[in-house]
């Protein structure tokens, strides 16, 4: 696991049924692009997030794939439909192997 | 290697061409990502919004936003990077628009693209130029 | 060439405005390849001249002050304005909402690191101090005079005290990561508040150090911070909006290195675009000149950790 991988994101906690809400997520991560040298001319490996996805009780909202040409602690800003009361899930996708999940729950009332 | 006129004339006629385009571009990196993504079919022009700075403070962390009613997935590409592809958005049936924002890396003034394949097989794209200066103090 | 573009612009005081072309010209004659360059970008940057007029409300709750008259001391001009003025729109909007600011990483990674004990004494931030949110204001008079110490302390030699004295754990590097998140964390708490450094009493002498470093020309280009920040605020230095180089936004999240970078560490990458050798952060000169240039932005809101191009 990279070191210093730490996931959030920004969900309001209740919304109305079929409401578009804006989910924001961050996560702290080099995103080493591959294409960087050292100070002793090697190329450093590629260490970045690949993959991004949100799901809502087990349904999609969103898959991101992600390249070099991503800042680093990479930022995704997306809407979503709540269609009932339940749980975000987050996924993220090292290069290393490694997943990060994070997840939050929302009421519609 | 040894050319043959008519194969100096293409060479000189793809110099001038390039030297008439706008912005520096990696035609061929560009053409590939694209292909590979509409698997060559024609890619219309709008249906596609590209909100991205007219001019970024630095090119290493530019805010873009990408959207495109209706489409199923976005291919957003960097066409002034040494590698264009930056980040392809595929929306489920939950996402409240087929939109999204991120913050990415341009090398250099370039236009960013964001080609829409939407749900009946047909493609949609728009650009957006972005001047990246160069910053007199680099800190 | 530079004259007539200076002379468009709408600066607060014609008197200002005269001696901005003063020292442009004063650059023209040390270099005249630099002064080309310069003129030429000063003609492409005259549209986003001064600073702009947003206004600054982070999560929709902490005002902060991004122009207020200057304090008394500040002799060559009248408003003092934060640096984030000077940015685009789009780097601005990373600060209105702490989750789009990723200098909050940073203050994230400090919370766990105050609530952890360190060294001999077993002790972590907490133990004496509590709730970072007891230490709101701190920011705000640092660098501030040790009467113990004898001497002016930043906030990053106070945390050094604390860890070396009250836990028995040692020092960090001045400008560590660890260092500058936690001066971070410390600065979150104080945001909104006036920056109010004292300079008289027992700091004067290291205020009175501080401003002759800052009126001293360094380097090959001959440049000192007034040159640059008190001269040309506003105007374009290549593709630069100069600010006026306030500290209340430290520690500052940069694009373009993607990191917290502590006062020092700004400071020592100013001095090397002058192409001088740069002090050290921490050392008594950058902490001098850390203390006169705070005085100079009395007034204006904690920020930090702030964002920048």
């Amino acid at each position: 696991m990279a070191s210093g991988v730490k996931p959030r994101v920004k969900v309001p906690k209740k919304a109305s049924a079929g409401e578009a809400i804006t989910i924001k997520t961050l996560i702290s991560h080099k995103m080493e692009s591959g294409q960087r040298k050292d100070s002793d001319g090697n190329l450093i490996p590629r260490s970045i997030i690949n993959h991004f996805a949100c799901t809502f009780n087990g349904k999609s909202v969103i898959e991101v794939v992600l390249e070099p040409a991503i800042s680093t602690n990479p930022y995704i800003e997306f809407e979503a439909t709540v269609p009932e009361t339940g749980t975000f899930e987050f996924t993220w996708q090292d290069d290393d192997g490694s997943t990060y999940t994070e997840s939050k729950d929302i009421t519609v009332g | 290697m040894k050319l043959s006129r008519r194969e100096t004339l293409l060479l000189g006629a793809g110099a001038a061409v390039a030297a008439v385009l706008p912005l520096p571009t990696y035609a061929d990196a560009v053409a590939d990502a694209v292909a590979a993504f509409t698997g060559g079919a024609d890619v219309a022009d709008g249906g596609v919004t590209v909100d991205a700075p007219e001019i970024a403070e630095n090119g290493n962390t530019v805010p873009i936003s990408v959207s495109s009613d209706g489409a199923e997935s976005i291919m957003v590409l960097a066409t002034g990077n040494p590698t264009p592809a930056v980040a392809t958005f595929t929306f489920g049936e939950l996402a409240a628009s087929q939109s999204g924002s991120i913050r990415i890396r341009l090398a250099q003034t370039q236009d960013v693209m964001a080609i829409a394949k939407m749900p009946d097989g047909t493609f949609q794209k728009a650009s957006a130029t972005v001047k990246v200066t160069i910053g007199g103090c680099g800190g | 060439m530079a004259q007539p573009i200076l002379s468009q612009k709408t600066s607060p005081s014609a008197e200002r405005r005269a001696s901005r072309e003063e020292s442009v010209i004063k650059l023209a004659s040390k270099s005249a390849s630099y002064i080309a360059l310069a003129a030429a970008t000063v003609l492409a940057g005259a549209a986003m001249a001064d600073p702009d007029e947003d206004q600054l409300v982070i999560n929709g709750e902490i005002e902060i002050v991004t122009e207020t008259k200057a304090p008394a001391h500040v002799e060559n001009f009248d408003t003092i304005y934060s640096g984030w003025r000077f940015r685009s729109d789009e780097t601005q909007a990373f600060e209105i909402d702490d989750f789009d600011n990723p200098g909050m990483l940073g203050v994230e990674a400090a919370l766990d690191v105050w609530a952890t004990a360190e060294g001999s004494e077993g002790k972590s931030c907490a133990d004496c101090h509590g709730e970072p949110d007891e230490m709101a204001g701190a920011r705000a008079v640092y660098p501030k005079w040790n009467e113990e110490a004898g001497e002016v302390r930043t906030l990053e030699m106070q945390v050094n005290d604390c860890r070396e004295t009250r836990m028995g754990a040692e020092a960090w590097k001045y400008n560590a990561r660890g260092m500058t998140d936690m001066v971070a964390l410390l600065s979150s708490v104080s945001r909104g508040m006036p920056m109010n450094v004292a300079i008289d009493g027992p700091a004067q002498s290291t205020w009175e150090k501080g401003k002759e470093i800052y009126y001293t020309r360094y380097g090959q280009l001959e440049l000192s911070c007034a040159n640059c920040h008190e001269d040309n605020y506003g105007n374009m230095i290549r593709a630069d909006h100069l600010s006026q180089g306030q500290t209340n936004g430290f520690p500052t999240y940069r694009l373009k290195n993607t990191k917290l970078n502590s006062v020092h560490d700004r400071f020592k990458g100013c001095i090397r675009d002058t192409r001088a050798h740069t002090y050290a952060p921490g050392s008594p000169e950058f902490v001098a000149l850390e203390l006169y240039v705070a005085s100079r932005g009395n007034g204006l809101s904690v920020e930090g950790p702030s964002v920048r191009n």
